[in-house]
């Protein structure tokens, strides 16, 4: 499980050049600080997590139990609530800030985002089907998926063929990406690559669970 | 003002010179060869400029040796040291790929006169 989390705000792609003057596609994540509303440990939850939230919502907007969670806590009220999974919530305390530089450049995350939704997607979009040939007498079967099993053995189709259906708006994760700068000051984490989900779309950060020990790189 | 401008804006260069499609242009380019690094030219009109920001790209055509040679760069690329307008050009349009079927004198692009400010 990751030792550090933040939660960020998808801004946009774009490109910057590095030390040797490449051109480095960028994913910018707004990353403003975020408060802890609760600790969740194993003694008590069964399992070690923070629950936080940044930025700020008007008190009217709330629910009565929902104020009440922040007021125990301390904590004013932010967007919503997000809960990071951790190794050890013990360095952490309830009302506490994490800011970006939590994490640095070289270092190795994940990306945990809602995926842009697709809507009702083919086979070919969907699970990479090949489909079928445009000419040599094809009749509207350009994109279909073409057979789903046999006939009458087993008379049936398997449970989880993949067939056309609702894709994306998924949870989806982007396992080791490149942090090219943190920039504390101005609140923003630029990540290597693409990040699922929309301009917009809350962004949870990770340190990378797989990446191997030595190529993790605590900052250079 | 597009989201991601306050990362762009640390990227974009402002010692560009104003140069348009039709132009004549020496691009000064940066060269690493092992651990030396020395300036190569390529002159020739730009054909093309294509992009907005720092995605923004234009294109030099030269005649090398009876060949034709093209070549892109990112307006905003540090690997330009330099980059003069030899002449300015007095062209019609905005792509000016018609100069690939042409050669000799009839892939000559009319100089501007008038000093643009």
């Amino acid at each position: 499980m990751a030792t550090k989390a933040i939660v960020g705000e998808k801004v946009g792609m774009t490109q910057v050049w590095d030390d040797q003057n490449r051109a480095i596609p960028v994913t910018v994540v707004k990353v403003a600080p975020v408060r802890v509303v609760q600790v969740k440990t194993p003694e008590r939850e069964g399992y070690s997590a923070l629950q936080v939230t940044w930025g700020f919502r008007r008190r009217s907007t709330l629910t009565q139990p929902e104020l009440g969670h922040f007021d125990r806590a301390g904590v004013d009220p932010g967007r919503s609530l997000v809960e990071l999974r951790l190794d050890d919530v013990a360095p952490y305390e309830v009302g506490q800030e994490i800011t970006a530089d939590i994490l640095s450049a070289g270092e190795r995350v994940d990306a945990i985002a809602v995926s842009k939704g697709k809507g009702f997607a083919g086979g070919m979009k969907r699970h990479n089907f090949k489909g079928q040939g445009a000419s040599h007498g094809n009749h509207k079967s350009h994109r279909v998926p073409g057979s789903i099993g046999a006939c009458a053995t087993p008379s049936r189709v398997f449970k989880g063929t993949r067939m056309a259906g609702r894709m994306g708006g998924q949870q989806v994760t982007a396992l080791n990406l490149e942090v090219v700068s943190s920039d504390p000051e101005r609140q923003l984490v630029l990540v290597k690559g693409a990040i699922p989900g929309s301009r917009g779309a809350v962004v949870v950060l990770r340190d990378s669970v797989k990446a191997p020990a030595g190529r993790k790189g605590t900052g250079s | 003002m597009h989201p991601t401008e306050i990362i762009d804006r640390d990227s974009l260069r402002t010692d560009m010179p104003e140069f348009r499609p039709g132009d004549t242009v020496k691009v000064h380019v940066r060269v690493v060869e092992g651990n030396r690094e020395r300036i190569q030219v390529f002159q020739g009109a730009v054909i093309r400029r294509q992009g907005a920001g720092v995605r923004e790209t234009f294109t030099v055509r030269k005649v090398s040796f009876g060949v034709g040679v093209e070549r892109t760069f990112p307006v905003h690329a540090p690997t330009i040291a330099k980059l003069e307008v030899v002449t300015f050009g007095d062209v019609r349009r905005a792509k000016l790929y018609y100069l690939r079927d042409r050669r000799g004198k009839a892939a000559k692009i009319k100089e501007k006169r008038v000093a643009r400010g």
